[in-house]
């Protein structure tokens, strides 16, 4: 096994920092929104989180695309890793964002197109995680994942843009000036501050992680090749 | 005169703290996670290196 580098201990350190910074940003510096009352503040890592799980499931296809290409098992592990990790993101993202509607919509939940495209969206990842479970060949999972990861990317642009193109009560805060979905508000310049610095940390905790998580894949491929070895 | 009536945020501070809550303990466990198994992965691997060595 590969020494931990520096600069990936460093990494670690630096997105401490931000987060902490972050953290602070968005409890103490952006004003409290007006109408909507302190929940509102988990809009900023709601929002980020969101991004970090899209940013990791197009990190998965990309590594599908490259697998496809290269044959290199290297390449599957980077797309488990980024699929594994954008399944943890979009998760705090639904969980937090379902906390936040049930004072701002009064429930916890509704089938509106951008919560049941983020909801299909989850389950795709999740049942990629589950299928290659049940695939023992290592060359056909790996196959498999990179198609898989291609296809299930679709689920993507269809979560972002569903709340631009269809009829859907989930605010649009970035780049619109929708005033349709229930929540909508508009940022003022504290505010755009700690939502931006909140997209940046968060950018720095998906590498953080997903370096992490490669690192790990590696090991357990190296563990799985020992074991091959050891049997036969 | 229009008189304009300013009414203050509702307090919803219990669902903030709970919608935090669940973002820092949900990158907590996962953390947790990748160190839980990164442990497991080098005992593993030091075991199967004993059994390298034995069988030269």
């Amino acid at each position: 096994m590969e020494p931990k580098p520096r600069i990936l201990t460093i990494l670690d350190g630096v997105t401490l920092i931000l987060l902490a910074v972050a953290t602070w940003m968005v409890l103490f510096y952006a004003p409290t929104e007006a109408t909507m009352g302190p929940v509102q503040r988990v809009f900023y890592f709601h929002v980020a989180a969101g991004w970090v799980g899209m940013l990791s499931f197009l990190a998965a296809a990309v590594a599908g695309i490259i697998y496809l290409s290269t044959k290199s098992r290297n390449w599957d592990t980077v797309s488990l890793a980024a699929v594994e990790v954008g399944v943890v993101f979009i998760f705090i993202t639904i969980i937090s964002g379902s906390i936040w509607a049930r004072p701002i919509w009064n429930t916890w939940w509704t089938w509106d197109p951008r919560l049941t495209t983020a909801t299909v969206m989850q389950l795709i990842y999740l049942a990629y995680l589950m299928l290659r479970q049940g695939i023992e060949d290592p060359d056909r999972r790996a196959r498999f994942g990179a198609v898989y990861t291609i296809l299930g990317f679709v689920s993507v642009p269809l979560t972002f843009f569903s709340a631009r193109l269809l009829r859907t009560i989930h605010p649009i805060v970035i780049a619109t000036g929708d005033p349709s979905g229930e929540g909508t508000f508009n940022m003022t310049p504290p505010m755009l501050q700690a939502f931006m610095f909140s997209l940046l940390t968060f950018s720095f905790i998906f590498i953080t992680l997903f370096w992490h998580r490669i690192r790990l894949g590696k090991l357990s491929d190296r563990i799985e090749q020992l074991k091959l070895m050891t049997i036969n | 005169m229009i008189l304009m009536q300013v009414q203050p945020p509702p307090d919803n501070t219990a669902y903030m703290i709970a919608g935090f809550a669940i973002i820092f303990g949900v990158m907590i466990i996962y953390v947790t996670s990748l160190i839980v198994r990164n442990r497991s992965l080098m005992r593993d691997l030091e075991l199967l290196e004993e059994l390298e060595d034995q069988d030269r």
